[in-house]
């Protein structure tokens, strides 16, 4: 199980990239989260531009067989969303940590209670 | 409730599979991926653990009787050696459970259940049984293995005597099988790709799993799981009990009219018959996605002003097509092949089209 060491991790199996300035941050999901899962064939994620609290959903991943909610890490905005994702789904499996990235967020604010680290979060999936 | 176990369980883990628990058995889910399980079936042959699955053996002079009485389909046309899909009927006309019936000879049939309805339909059967036939529950006795894809003869008849491309669709054989003794050889399956459906002894379930493993070897034989069943039963328009069947559904209402035959007397034939001339209120149909997004069970269904019209059965992303596809029920005067419906996808109506089944 890969689970890099420079990352971030929240509960629900989404990892955070935060910038050296802090002011932004990628966003995905585990490698863990997308072996669950199986075969990703749809990422939708409608909410660019939007100011969304730590907690709620910013969108869904959708394998052949199951439906999950994709939950914001932090307090932000998405100022942007992989593009590549709409034709090549199967990144998230292939690469969840390179080109499966799934949003990148303004921070709002520097609350990071949310967040665990690579030993904390293997921990967590038993790993 | 407990978890019950397949013999093979431990086989399935130590291939990689992914466990769940499905009709109270822990059964493999994939192991691999899902997609790649069902290219193989569709384009080689790959192998299926369908233990869980029901089996009760119906014997001596009323054996034909209850089967007829119980069921909607008319046993009294098979064969020996023939199979035939049916339906339990219950007396407001809902299935109680979809079958396949299988006449060994005269007086001697067995049928096959779904893992989730064997109590319910072990019940029913005696219950009904006026007859003084012979009920015995094989379930755990026999072990179902299911060999489908365009390879699987070729895959298998270095392991039988049993002339596999000459068995018609829906007979069986009972002969030896990779030295076991009789294995039901049947030319059925849940897939739409072809192959055979394998019943035999339980205690020999590692002997008959592994030779099949070798032979499959050089055709790209690979253990499929029953995520990949479901989205090769789905393409193909096959129902599932418990998402497009149910006690409250009736065969006309699914769609098979051409297993409920009124030649015979049945439990529930009355209300069919009322239901045949009176019309049916909604019916299964399938539909593939104009839009993007993924149908799944218990979606609704909407027309074009947002009004509820039906609702999702099945539903997934098509692994051949790739797009999302799913059956449902519909009131009928919607229910045309390419009328325009919309599946409400996280509050949001998703255009789709009405097709004739089967979808792939």
């Amino acid at each position: 199980m890969n689970i890099p060491e420079d990352l971030k991790y929240t509960k629900d199996h989404e990892w955070v990239r935060i910038s050296e300035d802090g002011q932004t941050a990628l966003i995905g999901i585990t490698d863990f989260a997308q072996q669950e899962l199986g075969d990703i064939v749809y990422v939708e994620i409608e909410t660019e531009g939007e100011d969304i609290a730590g907690g709620e959903i910013f969108g869904t991943v959708e394998a052949v067989k199951t439906v999950s909610d994709l939950f914001m890490p932090l307090n932000g905005t998405v100022i942007e969303v992989n593009e590549d994702l709409e034709q090549s789904p199967e990144a998230v499996n292939e690469d969840p940590y390179g080109k499966g990235w799934m949003i990148k967020i303004q921070l709002q604010d520097a609350d990071q209670s949310n967040l665990i680290d690579h030993q904390q979060y293997a921990s967590l999936i038993g790993s | 409730m407990e978890l019950k176990q397949i013999p093979l369980a431990q086989t399935h883990r130590e291939l990689g599979a992914r466990m769940a628990t499905f009709a109270g058995f822990e059964m493999p889910i994939r192991y691999t991926s899902l997609v790649e399980e069902h290219m193989t079936v569709r384009e080689r042959v790959g192998i299926f653990d369908v233990s869980h699955m029901g089996e009760f053996l119906i014997t001596g002079a009323g054996a034909l009787d209850l089967i007829q009485y119980t069921t909607c389909n008319d046993a009294s046309k098979l064969s020996d050696g023939q199979a035939q899909y049916s339906c339990f009927i219950n007396q407001q006309g809902g299935i109680i459970d979809d079958l396949l019936v299988y006449k060994i000879e005269q007086d001697h049939y067995l049928t096959v259940v779904n893992a989730s309805n064997i109590d319910k339909d072990w019940e029913w059967l005696n219950q009904q049984n006026a007859f003084g036939a012979t009920l015995t529950n094989l379930s755990p006795d026999i072990c179902l293995f299911a060999v489908q894809g365009p390879l699987a003869a070729k895959t298998l008849q270095g392991l039988t005597e049993v002339a596999l491309d000459s068995q018609k669709y829906y007979t069986f054989s009972i002969g030896t099988f990779a030295g076991v003794q009789d294995v039901i050889i049947s030319a059925t399956g849940y897939t739409g790709s072809g192959g055979y459906e394998l019943y035999l002894p339980a205690k020999h379930a590692a002997k008959v799993w592994d030779a099949i493993c070798e032979q499959g070897k050089s055709f790209g034989l690979k253990p499929i799981g029953l995520g990949a069943r479901d989205t090769l039963r789905l393409e193909k328009g096959y129902c599932l009990y418990g998402n497009d069947l149910s006690d409250e559904t009736t065969p006309l209402e699914a769609g098979l009219g051409w297993i409920t035959k009124f030649s015979k007397s049945f439990v529930g034939a009355d209300i069919l018959q009322g239901q045949k001339e009176g019309g049916i209120s909604k019916k299964l149909i399938g539909f593939t996605m104009e839009d993007r997004g993924i149908p799944r069970k218990d979606y609704r269904i909407l027309d074009r002003s947002g009004d509820e019209i039906g609702v999702v059965t099945s539903g997934s992303q098509s692994p051949c097509l790739g797009i999302g596809i799913g059956m449902g029920y519909i009131r009928i005067e919607n229910a045309g092949i390419d009328n325009e419906i919309f599946i409400e996808i996280r509050n949001k109506p998703v255009k789709a089209i009405i097709k004739k089944l089967p979808l792939v």
